[in-house]
């Protein structure tokens, strides 16, 4: 599985997500500037969090409509792999990729902090090394993570089975207490129709090693590289 | 020609910002508060003429960045020729 790693101006976790599959794998990513239009023949596009052009107008406003989102469109439209974390995420609603936006925090304040996440489908070529209803830890770091859809597409999410993760509890019960940014059906990632794009905006790659407090999000990204390889094998093969 | 864009949530879109204002608006002793949503504006400098299609052409500016369709609706006024 190639990796690449999109930086726009005001991304900070371009580091970690470059870090994540040079130690899980020993294979580094490549990084891809905003304004390139090269994507290095990538498997899997990563967009990184961060704040990209300040959160101005809108969080990920600016940053979907530069010139190398053209391009991760296009990917995605040839069936490519996309992984947004959390600014990620916010760039993927922008961007019209997945549906939805993320509004303010309930609380207005930026939340920092463990969560508890539970796949909720190991339908996916992100969660295929989970179970449904597997709990992770893993962080969240956001001020805007407030999931939000109109009834008609929250409705057609859950009949498609593409919530990915959702906020619970330690015991794994989804709760208002502990959907702490609000979000609609405590919804923390949501997929693609195709399944090949997830978007999601707790932070797996910063909770890949034991080291880190948890080595929980591991499992997206070993997920993604095990269907990604095996669909390249089979292509070579057949 | 010179325009003004609101942006604002749409009804039943979630206001935390507009919810915080509105109560402290409240303790600040205005009691007759019922409820504030907060939105933003944008003055724009064209080189546009008042003329037919131009207010269209401020719409434009809003679904292809000002506003998120998604939460957000939108108007336009032309402020000064």
């Amino acid at each position: 599985m190639k990796t690449a790693v999109i930086e726009f101006p005001g991304s900070n976790c371009d580091h970690d997500a470059y870090e994540w599959p040079l130690r899980l794998f020993g294979k580094p990513p490549e990084r891809i500037w905003y304004t390139s239009r090269d994507l290095k023949k990538a498997d899997l596009v990563i967009i990184p969090g961060g704040f990209s052009y300040g959160d101005y107008l809108r969080c990920g406003a600016m940053a979907a409509r530069s010139p190398v989102m053209e391009e991760v469109k296009a990917h995605a439209e040839r069936g490519g792999y996309v992984l947004g974390i959390c600014n990620g995420f916010q760039i993927l609603c922008e961007s019209g990729f997945l549906p939805g936006a993320l509004l303010k925090n309930r609380t207005l304040s930026f939340l920092c902090r463990e969560v508890v996440l539970r796949c909720e489908t190991a339908d996916s070529p992100f969660t295929g090394a989970l179970q449904k209803g597997s709990l992770m830890r893993v962080p969240i770091a956001h001020g805007d993570g407030n999931y939000y859809c109109d009834e008609k597409t929250l409705r057609r999410l859950l009949g498609e089975e593409r919530v990915a993760f959702r906020y619970v509890s330690p015991e794994g019960r989804v709760c208002d207490e502990w959907n702490f940014n609000g979000s609609m059906d405590a919804i923390a990632g949501i997929l693609s129709e195709n399944r090949r794009v997830l978007g999601m905006m707790p932070h797996p790659e910063r909770a890949s090693e034991a080291l880190l407090g948890s080595s929980d999000g591991a499992a997206v990204l070993r997920s993604a590289a095990k269907a990604i390889d095996e669909k390249n094998g089979a292509a070579k093969n057949g | 020609m010179k325009a003004r864009v609101h942006v604002f949530l749409k009804e039943g879109v979630l206001d935390p910002q507009g919810k915080a204002v509105a109560n402290a608006l409240k303790t600040l002793g205005f009691e007759e508060i019922l409820s504030v949503r907060q939105g933003k504006f944008f003055d724009i400098e064209t080189s546009l003429l008042p003329k037919e299609g131009s207010e269209e052409r401020l719409r434009e500016y809003c679904k292809k960045l000002l506003a998120n369709p998604v939460i957000e609706n939108f108007k336009v006024e032309v402020v000064e020729p």
